[in-house]
């Protein structure tokens, strides 16, 4: 059967999930001391959905003296909030896991509009992770002496969270699970260009009846986490985004007392020996890369094949990327989705640019990219040298560069030839090959034979500069705990 | 008899990969007791210095965190019995060096020679302490391990120059990290001694290298060194380690922040903690009976 005829007989009629579950007001306001209020001076922003570019609601953006405002309500709520007995604490997290599961489809398909990631992945992924995170969490908060910081560890205080719009549901519940569970108080700041699921958020913790100000969300730009993390009473901070900006804030907190925790960037490394079952390593490098429009801190975007499989396997692999269907986010049988911003697709572009610019040879299946929206067909490229740009630099979207290798040495050497040190895969049939490798690799999160797996009590987090500190697991309690 | 021999002095030199070089600058500086005697001439490190010394603990990285923490257990008891047999040489120093009475010096030494006894005990225990599996919800085995973060510039603390060392140093190549250390300004020479001890037991070459001069000078180099991962603050005051940390941050580097520490304490595992990584690996553990399924 050729190509055509192969897609032709996969064509499926369109799916969509029904919008009508989630009701997005025209505007909102900031989350603080467990109100919305409007912002000083009045500022607003739109936040617009990536695959249509329809502006969703109005929201407001923090200024300087709302920052302060939300950071003051969070030390007032600290002292009684901390005082609680851990079995009270736990219990508001449970409220919150269970109405995050009762809410999940009206929250997977905010996530949807407001990112421009596909449903299938916020309602299978996103929410589901989201939910477990509390629940994982809740459980902790009453046996903090147990978890191995010595006894009665005590919270930090105010935490000052900023993070990014690749999940942004999901790195709110990393950031305020554990947060919370330990007995600290929080202000959040989520992405600019996605606010919405942090603000509905803020009406699950009503709905929990979660004390006032143990929660604030303040929305806004750059500048508006910059006052955060340079608040003087703020004692923890905690940010996952680009090394660039990871650099500037450990930069800020230099000096100071605040506890910092830093999940940045990689360029991770999807090794594919040559004993490697092909069909499922296919569907690893799709995942590695392509899960998120490859928007991913801890992407496969490089792939490592040993020399001997690679003509197989990069068959094998554009067969697989010709059956990806790219398009509306909320249609059930989308793999691809939007890119989230304007801003993002044109480095998404430079880069890819810069790559046939610096001789790779750049492959992408047929696609056809709508007409409006923020759009990147999924691109792979190969003849990529290790000096090649898109071999070092984090492109955070759907492009994948393709390296090969001929020995397991040369492949650790060239897995780790890297600033970053975030996440790798392995996929070979012989455990003490996989065994040796993971030991060798310089990277916080290993997948052998699978890619891009998440669960709430597994650590996550990097060597080198992808960071420091851990989210996830009894490891994650330690950013939050006085030790 | 006595009073008419004259003594011999030591040249007193860095500890750079094994071997014990002069500063490539060429310069030293007066050492002096508390009263202000002269003790001796110390080396006044350079950046090269400071550069040449983490050449050589990269080098050392790959095999000395590569060895079996059983192996590092007991080099690091090995270091602790060398101690042991120049305990005088060091109670002669550490006196010196604090301007401390003979008995307290000794109780200095012996807190130090235990302090390693105490940490070869953990190299092989810290993995069970800090690291374990994790159950995930799925078909997976999923394992937390410790790992050493690399090299580690370790700023020695001012005032405890010997058991304030060895209390910071020997925490960071316990779990496999490799060391650059920047002795006490004032009294570097119960660090430079301490070099002849490591060369004799079993340590590799480059696993630690020990500079003297003056903090500031050998430190910024140190931060801003992109092949450098961690920087343990101890012996900076609070406008150094801002300006090491602001330097650090350009390759995000693992930084300890010079806090209160009472050495004559039995530390806990913080020390060891502040210079781990943690890896997670997630292995497919498929599923009986569908062979080649379940990937």
């Amino acid at each position: 059967m050729d190509m055509e005829m192969l897609s032709s007989a996969f064509e499926y009629a369109p799916a969509p999930e029904s919008r009508s579950v989630v009701d997005i007001a025209p505007s909102y306001g900031l989350f603080i001391d467990g109100e919305f209020v409007e912002a000083t001076g009045g500022k607003v922003f739109k936040t617009v959905s990536p695959s249509t570019e329809e502006v969703l609601s109005e929201v407001a953006e923090a200024a300087e003296e709302d920052v302060d405002r939300a950071v003051r309500a969070a030390r007032k709520a600290f002292e009684k909030w901390s005082a609680l007995p851990g079995a009270e604490r736990a219990k508001y997290l449970f409220r919150i896991a269970r109405i995050i599961q009762e809410r999940s489809r009206e929250l997977a398909v905010l996530e949807t509009l407001d990112n421009g990631k596909p449903i299938k992945e916020t309602r299978d992924a996103d929410l589901p992770l989201v939910a477990a995170h509390f629940f994982y969490y809740a459980g902790w908060a009453d046996k903090l002496d147990h978890a191995g910081f010595g006894a009665d560890p005590r919270p930090l205080g105010v935490a000052g969270q900023v993070i990014p719009w690749n999940f942004p549901l999901l790195m709110l519940a990393w950031k305020i699970a554990p947060a919370l569970a330990t007995g600290n108080t929080v202000v959040l700041k989520p992405a600019e260009t996605t606010p919405l699921s942090a603000l509905f958020f803020a009406d699950v913790c009503r709905q929990a009846g979660l004390p006032k100000g143990v929660v604030n969300i303040v929305t806004g730009d750059g500048r508006t986490g910059a006052a955060l993390v340079a608040h003087p009473d703020v004692n923890k901070v905690a940010f996952t985004g680009s090394t660039a900006v990871g650099k500037q804030i450990a930069r800020t907190v230099a000096g100071t007392r605040k506890k910092l925790t830093l999940e940045l960037g990689g360029k991770g490394a999807n090794i594919v020996f040559d004993d490697a079952p092909i069909d499922q390593a296919v569907e690893g490098i799709v995942s590695g890369i392509f899960f998120n429009q490859g928007q991913v801190c801890c992407a496969g975007s490089r792939l490592l094949v040993q020399e001997s499989i690679q003509d197989e396997l990069l068959d094998a692999l554009k067969r697989r990327l010709s059956t990806l269907r790219l398009g509306d986010p909320l249609d059930k049988n989308t793999d691809i989705g939007a890119i989230n911003s304007a801003e993002q697709l044109a480095r998404i572009t430079a880069l890819a640019e810069k790559g046939e610019a610096e001789g790779a040879e750049r492959w992408s299946p047929a696609c056809e990219l709508p007409s409006s929206g923020y759009w990147f067909a999924p691109t792979l490229f190969t003849n990529v040298t290790q000096a090649h740009t898109i071999a070092r630099e984090e492109i955070f979207g759907p492009v994948l560069s393709v390296l090969t290798f001929r020995t397991p040495d040369e492949a650790v050497a060239k897995a780790n030839n890297t600033q970053y040190g975030l996440s790798a895969g392995i996929w070979s049939e012989k455990g003490s090959r996989i065994l040796a490798v993971a030991s060798k690799l310089r990277a916080g999160v290993i997948w052998s034979n699978t890619f891009n797996k998440f669960d709430p009590t597994s650590p996550f987090g990097g060597y080198k500069e992808s960071g420091f500190g851990r989210e996830g697991g009894r490891h994650g309690l330690e950013a939050y705990l006085d030790v | 008899m006595s009073d008419a021999r004259l003594s011999v002095f030591k040249t007193y030199k860095l500890y750079v990969g094994g071997k014990f070089p002069r500063s490539e600058s060429g310069r030293v500086y007066e050492v002096t007791d508390a009263k202000n005697n002269w003790l001796a001439n110390a080396p006044l490190s350079s950046r090269k210095d400071a550069r040449d010394a983490v050449v050589a603990a990269r080098k050392a990285f790959g095999g000395w965190s590569g060895a079996t923490a059983y192996n590092r257990g007991q080099v690091l008891y090995r270091v602790a019995e060398m101690l042991e047999g120049r305990r005088e040489q060091f109670v002669r120093e550490v006196a010196d060096a604090e301007g401390l009475s003979k008995s307290k010096a000794a109780a200095v030494v012996d807190a130090a020679i235990d302090r390693w006894v105490w940490y070869a005990g953990w190299t092989d225990k810290i993995a069970q302490v800090v690291g374990g599996a994790n159950p995930v919800a799925g078909p997976f085995f999923n394992l937390s391990s410790p790992e050493p973060t690399g090299v580690v510039a370790v700023l020695a603390p001012q005032d405890s120059s010997f058991l304030g060392l060895v209390s910071v140093l020997a925490p960071v190549i316990a779990t496999g990290n490799t060391a650059v250390v920047v002795a006490s300004e004032k009294s570097p020479l119960p660090a430079l001694s301490l070099a002849e001890v490591l060369a004799t037991s079993d340590v590799p070459g480059g696993v630690v290298n020990i500079l003297s001069g003056r903090t500031a000078e050998i430190a910024t180099p140190l931060a801003a060194h992109q092949d450098v991962n961690a920087i343990d603050l101890a012996g900076a005051d609070e406008d150094l380690a801002k300006e090491l940390e602001i330097a650090a941050a350009d390759n995000l580097k693992r930084v300890l922040r010079p806090q209160a520490v009472d050495y004559s304490e039995t530390p806990g595992a913080d020390r060891l903690t502040a210079f781990l990584e943690t890896k997670t690996v997630w292995h497919t553990t498929g599923a009986l009976g569908a062979a080649g399924s379940s990937y």
